[in-house]
C-alpha cells in the first residue's frame, strides 16, 4: 500500500485515479462521473482509442444516483429492442470483473419477479416467452417453485396479494456498485481520461448548431463532442443547449437494514406491492420503493412512500419484522414516457444524450457504456441503442416497458 | 411527507392528495394543424426545472377539488397557490 499523494496516512488506500485540474481543451468531454459516465470514457479509450477525454462532475465521483441505486442486474424486458440493450449489457457484466482486473462483487444469484394477480401471471408467462425467443434464459415458476428458489418468502394463500407465481432469470443479481465505479474509473484514468471533480457545467456553448465547449465553476473547457450523462439533471443540461427532452425528474427512495446473517438467496421483485429486496455481501437488507409522485431535485422524499414500502416487504418476508432500518435515501431519477432509456444523438451536432433509464440505469452500466462510446465515436448510433433514439417520440416507435420496468425497473 | 396547501381546506398530508404535474399544458386549439414534431412535444414533453414549477394537485381524499401550486423543485416548499383557470402568480 502507498501513500496517498497528500500524504494521507497509510492505513488509506491507495487512490484509484489521479485528481486532475481541467485542461482548457478535450476531444470528448463527458457530463456526469456515475457508472454511465465511467464506463463511456473506458470504452471510448479501451475500444475506439479515444483518451484525450474529461469526466466532469459536479459533485464527487459516483456520489449520484451510483451510491444510491439497489444494484439489481437482469435483462428480462419484454421487447427485442430491450432485449438487445439489457442482454448485451447482462453479457457485459459477466466478464467486467476481468476485462477491469477488479473485483467487483458480481454475484448471479438469480432474480424473482413476482405475479401477484391474474393479469400479472398472464403477463409475466409472456415476458418469459418473449425472453426465450431473445435467447434470454428466463422460467416461469409456480408458487412453490418460488419458494424453493427462495424459502423466506411467504407463498400462503392467505395474504392481502397472495403469491400467484414468478418469473425467474437464473443469470440477474447484484453487484457492488461502488466497486463497479471504481473499477471503471481506474481503468479510464490508466488510460489517460480526467476525471475532473468539483466541477459544475454552468453553460453549453453552442455554434451553428454545433457543440463548441462547456462553461464550468472550473473555467471554461473546449471540447469536441460532448455527451451528457446526467440522469436526473438531464433536462437542466440540455436545456443549457436549447433542447427540451422527454424526461421528468422523481425522487427514488431506498433503505437498508442493519446486517444480518445470510437469510435471502437471490433477489425478489415485485412489482404489485411495490418493492425489491436483495441481500448486500456484507448483510443489509436492501429494498426499494417506487418514485414519488412530485418531481423534485431535492435527493429527499416523503415518508410515507418508505412506510408503504415497508408493509408491502413485511406482507411478503414476515421473517423481516424484527429487523430494524438503518438508513433511508433517495436518488433523483430520470422518467421517461416509455419507461425505456433515450440513448444516442441530439437535433445539437457532437452533443449526445444518455437518459431516461428512469428507476434501472445500474443494471445498463456497461452495456450503455459501451453503445454510448461507439455512437460518440462513430457520431452515429450503434445498432443496439439505435431505437432508443430522441426521435422516436416524433415518430411513435416507442419502446413500452412500463411492464417490465415498473417500479422495480 | 409534504404539507399540502389546499386553497379550499387550508395544509393537509400529502397522502390525501393526488399529483397532476405540469399546469397550464392547454390542449392544442388546432390538432390537425401540428406538425408530427409540435404534437410529439405536446403529447410527451414537459418541463422539467430545477426550482419553482407550475403544476396541478387534487385534494383526491378530501374536497376533491383540482388546484394549481407554484412549488420550488428543490426545497419542496409551496410558493403559492391559486385556482385552475387564474394565471401564474408573480412569486417575489
Amino acid at each position: 500500500m502507498t501513500a496517498a499523494p497528500d500524504g494521507a496516512p497509510q492505513e488509506h488506500p491507495s487512490w484509484l485515479w489521479r485528481n486532475p485540474d481541467p485542461k482548457p481543451s478535450y476531444d470528448v468531454v463527458i457530463i456526469g462521473a456515475g457508472g454511465h459516465g465511467l464506463a463511456t470514457a473506458y470504452y471510448l479509450a479501451a475500444e475506439h482509442g479515444i483518451t484525450n477525454v474529461a469526466v466532469v462532475e459536479r459533485g464527487w465521483l459516483a456520489g449520484g444516483n451510483m451510491a444510491r441505486n439497489t444494484t439489481i442486474i437482469r435483462s428480462n424486458y419484454l421487447w427485442d429492442a430491450s432485449a438487445g440493450i439489457y442482454e448485451h449489457s447482462l453479457k457485459r457484466w459477466e466478464g467486467l470483473a476481468e476485462a477491469l482486473d477488479y473485483d467487483i462483487l458480481f454475484s448471479q444469484r438469480g432474480v424473482l419477479n413476482l405475479a401477484h394477480t391474474l393479469q400479472d401471471v398472464r403477463e409475466g408467462i409472456r415476458r418469459v416467452n418473449a425472453n426465450r425467443l431473445n435467447g434470454i434464459d428466463a422460467e416461469w415458476l409456480d408458487p412453490q417453485q418460488v419458494a424453493d428458489v427462495c424459502p423466506i418468502v411467504d407463498i400462503s394463500p392467505d395474504t392481502r396479494y397472495p403469491v400467484l407465481g414468478a418469473t425467474y432469470q437464473p443469470r440477474g443479481g447484484i453487484a457492488k456498485h461502488d466497486h463497479v465505479a471504481w473499477a471503471f474509473a481506474r481503468a479510464a484514468d490508466a488510460m489517460g481520461v480526467d476525471l475532473v471533480q468539483n466541477c459544475e457545467v454552468t453553460g453549453i456553448d453552442v455554434d451553428r448548431g454545433r457543440v463548441a465547449g462547456l462553461r464550468t465553476s472550473r473555467g471554461p473547457i473546449t471540447a469536441g463532442k460532448v455527451a451528457l450523462c446526467a440522469a436526473g439533471h438531464s433536462s437542466v443540461l440540455a436545456g443549457m443547449a436549447g433542447l427540451r427532452l422527454p424526461i421528468q425528474s422523481h425522487p427514488l427512495q431506498a433503505l437498508v437494514s442493519e446486517l444480518l446473517e445470510p437469510v435471502h438467496p437471490c433477489v425478489v421483485m415485485s412489482n404489485a406491492v411495490h418493492v425489491y429486496v436483495s441481500q448486500a455481501h456484507k448483510g443489509e437488507l436492501v429494498m426499494g420503493a417506487g418514485v414519488d409522485a412530485y418531481i423534485s431535485y431535492a435527493q429527499r422524499g416523503s415518508v410515507h412512500t418508505i412506510e408503504r414500502q415497508m408493509s408491502a416487504a413485511l406482507e411478503l418476508f414476515p421473517i423481516f419484522a424484527r429487523a430494524h432500518v438503518l438508513r433511508t435515501w433517495a436518488g433523483i431519477v430520470d422518467v421517461s414516457p416509455d419507461a425505456s432509456p433515450i440513448l444516442g444523438l441530439t437535433p445539437v451536432e457532437h452533443l449526445y444524450v444518455n437518459c431516461g433509464w428512469g428507476t434501472g440505469g445500474f443494471k445498463a452500466t456497461p452495456g450503455a457504456g459501451s453503445v454510448y462510446a461507439h455512437t460518440i465515436a462513430s457520431d452515429a448510433p450503434h445498432p443496439l441503442n439505435a431505437p432508443f433514439s430522441l426521435e422516436r417520440f416524433t415518430t411513435g416507435a416507442l419502446v413500452d416497458e412500463h411492464g417490465a420496468a415498473a417500479v422495480a425497473h | 411527507m409534504l404539507s399540502v396547501p389546499c386553497p379550499w381546506c387550508g395544509p393537509r398530508d400529502e397522502t390525501e392528495f393526488s399529483y397532476g404535474g405540469q399546469a397550464h399544458v392547454a390542449h392544442p386549439a388546432e390538432p390537425d394543424a401540428l406538425s408530427d414534431h409540435e404534437w410529439s412535444d405536446y403529447l410527451f414533453v414537459r418541463d422539467n426545472p430545477r426550482g419553482p414549477f407550475a403544476e396541478r394537485w387534487c385534494h383526491s381524499a378530501g374536497c376533491r377539488r383540482w388546484f394549481n401550486a407554484v412549488r420550488d423543485t428543490v426545497t419542496h416548499s409551496f410558493l403559492a397557490v391559486y385556482r385552475i383557470g387564474d394565471p401564474v402568480p408573480e412569486i417575489s
